[in-house]
């Protein structure tokens, strides 16, 4: 039975698989999400165990799908709609789609490798295409004019044109050789003057800069080139002039010598290029096609491989029995769910076809289970808000019922103006609304995921803060008049308190209640309007939001210590009840709830006629710890007694706090030494079952729970543990009793957070608003457009994200300290299930689109 | 024709959400100023020649008041247009996303 306010009996339960029919069995129960797993080897290295094979094959499949999926991603490609969920296929299976996975990868691969080196070869023919460009105009620039550069005088006959050139140099008796080819920018005066200072002049090098920036063969990068052209002769000069060229990392192409030749080659370079560009659009398209089909499943497989793994992980996690032939896995399964454990066993094991069924048995355990507590999609987020201060321990009575509605309260006493709250409520509602769209769940925002995580929490936080905002009348910093002001002004001038002239003469009157008619009687619900015009606002609601947390505070932390009875009872510790539940209550209740008592007592008892002799509760308050009186009018008759009766009960309350539980364990183990014997002799005596059992009963009850054999052990168990149990004892009261007066005091932040926020509002209206509204020129009407759309961003900034995280934050810390230190312990393990459907979140954080 | 769009998604909805919040919130000001709230009367712009000089008390505040009233609703009417203007957006960028997929 699933209840949100104890966490779930859970058992040990032993499973036995067949080892056929292991793999779809923990299939089955991987798809249902009910058991967790315990290791069963924990000393074995993960390589050592017994299915390390399978998940290296799934991890080498993950691999291949993580390549194919960043190619596709590569691509452009769409993946498809993400909501199948595949069962984890058998092993037979999967081995047709590791083949096909491998045989995908390598077609990639090959065809991404042909593609790269088409790119190449694409990169180099456009550039000895504008190489030839270039060095076109060279020729043509030398048989035209005078060259201006590289004059050398040693051979003035250079400077005719080409055709002349070789003839001159047959003439000499050695050839003319030219080298041409690209470099890098950067690297061409470098290499100029190191051709120069290596060849001394035997070498002409001209060159000239390519406007556009190409692609470099090597990496693919846009660089600047320059294309050179060095013209030699001699054969070591030429081989000198290579190597230096080496050295550089330029990339040569031939020199056509001869202007037809030139014309060829180029022609030839075009159709080249054009072909080429032909196959690596077809290339192109064959990539998208095979991507493209692949796509189709990927998604399929991946989540196919990772149930796979997950599988085989639990399988390495149980051991095998004698006879090889039967897997035995312990699991922490909730009680109520065992029937539908063994439905699962069943299920996978008609689906193996096995012919003996798996089974599940329960076993006792002296361990302490994990808690799970089972929630639905409004309780989760408040369960996880407990769980994040620490997970209840089992069995354990759980906050999180209670703080569904304490926690937005609470905020909303910190957060009270009804317009933000409706911003809120109605954000939240956006989102509740939208909460099946996918886009938005899937999402890797972290902090819209927090956000949306808590979207009901958020809804209920707005929506009680419309409801604060009501009572502390404030909307946008202003007041509501919704039912008339209990005030008047008029009867004051009709008393004839004030005059016409009293107005002008003065900066501020007092409107004066106890003079008839001023004040009519308080307003229906919340705070009169008529304080937010008036000058001694914050005193008036200052004294009220102070004792209204104070009131609150009491109200909660009495809440948190009524609910250690039900620890007390549950875990049978009934003397709890007596030496710390009521000590710790009448502690409080005679202290802080007298308090509480005075404030509503001052409130009701005593009104405007008398407010300037009314007698102040703090000095009383005082006054009550010193045994003083103090002097002045009394609150009630008696008081003085009363008080001291109160006092004297705390004070008294203290020790029996500090020392009633350790000594009452201390008389149960040495008074039941004497018992026991004489109890052992009626067993002798006696002997029937029935006495036996009553006996055992009675034993648990009273808390020692020793049987006859185990006695000693107990004894000395006990005995150790005196000294630790007397020492918790003082630890706690000392906690309880000073922790009373500081959490008390800790809850007047619920005044301090609505107070900024109030004035914070207050602050924004006045500095911004007000200047769009109070400019009255036909202009000014434009003017209030963008002052509102300023407004609006830093009413959201500020009022909504930063005071609403803040007074979040400061529920939630009253929530796990001064609420959750009363009762809840919060030591346990959480219930982490193997389930698929916890798998499926990791797809995303994978890095996967 | 060149593309009309000239912010994008969240810009959009940003418009959107304020220009909403904005009709409403101004709307009900301006109800409230014609309305002659005694909250508001720090917003009304009066100095203290208006109230020493007037004739007939408190018609001066009174026309100041419904002054401010027809301000917001002026300005109402222009958030009217830009959410107008935000929703034509919002509506091309959801066609040109579903262009491209």
């Amino acid at each position: 039975m699933g209840s949100l306010f104890r966490s779930e009996d859970m058992c040990l339960a032993q499973l036995f698989l067949q080892a056929g029919s292991a793999y779809d069995c923990i299939s089955e129960l991987g798809e249902t999400g009910l058991v967790e797993f315990r290791d069963l080897n924990p000393s074995v290295n993960c390589f050592q165990r017994k299915f390390v094979n399978e998940i290296k094959r799934c991890e080498e499949m993950e691999r291949i799908l993580g390549f194919l999926l960043r190619e596709i991603k590569k691509a452009d490609l769409p993946l498809p709609d993400r909501d199948v969920n595949p069962v984890a296929p058998l092993p037979k299976h999967i081995m047709a789609t590791m083949e096909q996975l491998q045989r995908l990868e390598a077609e990639l691969s090959e065809v991404t490798r042909n593609k790269e080196k088409l790119q190449k070869n694409l990169r180099e023919l456009t550039e000895y295409t504008h190489m030839l460009h270039v060095t076109k105009n060279f020729a043509q620039r030398g048989s035209e004019q005078d060259p201006p550069q590289a004059q050398y005088e040693e051979f003035p006959f250079l400077e005719r044109d080409a055709a002349l050139d070789y003839t001159g140099m047959q003439r000499m008796g050695a050839k003319l050789g030219f080298i041409s080819g690209l470099i890098q920018r950067p690297k061409i005066e470098a290499f100029e003057r190191m051709m120069w200072r290596v060849c001394k002049g035997y070498t002409i090098l001209s060159y000239s800069e390519i406007d556009e920036y190409l692609e470099d063969p090597d990496t693919g990068e846009p660089t600047k080139s320059v294309v050179f052209l060095i013209s030699y002769w001699g054969e070591l000069i030429g081989q000198k002039v290579k190597k230096i060229c080496d050295c550089y990392h330029c990339h040569l192409y031939p020199y056509p010598s001869s202007r037809e030749e030139r014309t060829d080659v180029v022609e030839g370079l075009g159709t080249r290029i054009q072909d080429l560009n032909t196959v690596l659009l077809r290339t192109d398209d064959y990539l998208r096609q095979v991507l493209k089909k692949a796509s189709e499943s990927v998604y399929t497989w991946y989540i196919e491989v990772k149930k796979m793994k997950a599988i085989y992980y639990v399988l390495n996690l149980c051991s095998l029995d004698v006879t090889n032939k039967c897997l035995i896995s312990e699991v922490w399964c909730p009680v109520g769910d065992l029937g539908a454990v063994r439905q699962a066993l069943e299920e996978g094991s008609r689906k193996s076809g096995a012919t003996l069924p798996s089974f599940v048995n329960r076993i006792p355990s002296n361990d302490t289970p994990p808690t799970l507590i089972k929630t639905n999609k409004f309780t989760s987020g408040f369960q996880n808000i407990v769980d994040a201060y620490g997970v209840g321990t089992y069995r354990e009575v759980n906050p999180a019922p209670f703080t569904i509605i304490t926690f937005p309260f609470l905020f909303a006493v910190m957060f009270g103006d009804l317009g933000h709250g409706l911003i809120m409520a109605v954000f939240a509602f956006w989102m509740v609304l939208y909460e099946n769209n996918r886009k938005l769940k899937n999402t890797r925002n972290e902090i819209w995921n927090t956000f949306f995580e808590g979207r009901y929490i958020i809804l209920l936080m707005g929506l009680f803060s419309i409801y604060t905002g009501l009572i502390y009348n404030d909307c946008f910093s202003k007041s509501l008049n919704l039912f008339g002001s209990g005030w008047s002004v008029k009867a004051m001038f009709d008393a004839g308190v004030w005059k016409g002239s009293d107005i002008a003469a003065n900066r501020f009157l007092i409107l004066d209640p106890n003079i008839t008619g001023v004040f009519k009687g308080p307003y229906p619900l919340g705070i009169d309007p008529i304080w937010n015009l008036a000058n001694n606002r914050l005193t008036f609601l200052n004294s009220y939001k102070m004792k209204m947390s104070v009131i609150l505070g009491i109200v909660h932390m009495s809440f948190g210590v009524v609910l250690s009875v039900y620890n007390h009872l549950h875990f049978r510790k009934k003397s709890n009840l007596y030496l710390v539940f009521l000590p710790e209550l009448l502690f409080m209740w005679c202290l802080f709830g007298y308090l509480v008592f005075m404030v509503v007592y001052k409130w009701l008892a005593f009104s405007a006629a008398e407010s300037k002799t009314a007698p102040s509760i703090l000095i009383h308050f005082i006054n009550m710890f010193l045994m003083q009186s103090s002097g002045n009018q009394l609150l009630y008759p008696g008081q003085i007694g009363v008080q001291g009766f109160l006092l004297v009960i705390a004070l008294l309350s203290v020790p029996v706090l500090l020392l009633g539980k350790p000594l009452y364990l201390y008389w149960l183990h040495n008074g039941s030494q004497r018992l026991g014997m004489y109890r052992g002799y009626e067993r002798v005596r006696r002997g029937s079952e029935e006495e036996l059992s009553l006996m055992h009963a009675q034993d648990m009850e009273e808390g020692s729970g020793h049987s006859d054999p185990s006695t000693s052990r107990e004894h000395q168990k006990e005995q150790i543990n005196f000294g630790d149990e007397f020492l918790h004892q003082g630890i706690h009261t000392i906690e309880y009793c000073l922790g009373c007066v500081s959490n008390t005091a800790s809850y007047l932040r619920l005044w301090a957070l609505s107070l900024a926020h109030a004035q914070l509002s207050e602050v924004l209206w006045r500095m911004v608003m007000h200047l769009g509204l109070r400019v009255d020129t036909s202009l000014g009407v434009l003017f209030l457009v963008p002052v509102f759309g300023l407004f609006a961003v830093l009413t959201v900034s500020i009022l909504l994200v930063m005071e609403g995280l803040s007074a979040f934050l400061h529920a939630l810390r009253l929530h796990w300290v001064e609420f959750q230190n009363k009762f809840y312990s919060g030591n346990g393990i959480k219930f982490s299930p193997f389930s698929f459907a916890l798998l499926a979140s990791s797809f995303d954080h994978d890095g996967f689109p | 024709m060149p593309s009309l769009l000239f912010c994008g998604p969240k810009m959009a909805a940003c418009g959107i959400v304020i220009s909403i919040w904005g009709v409403i919130m101004l709307g009900m000001l301006g109800i409230f100023f014609s309305a002659k709230s005694a909250v508001l009367i720090e917003d009304v712009p009066f100095t203290e020649e208006d109230i020493r000089n007037d004739k007939f008390p408190p018609q001066a505040i009174y026309s100041l008041y419904n002054q401010v009233g027809i301000n917001c609703f002026i300005a109402a009417a222009v958030y009217v247009a830009v959410g107008a203007v935000s929703l034509c957006q919002v509506r091309l960028n959801k066609r040109q996303e579903y262009m491209v997929t």
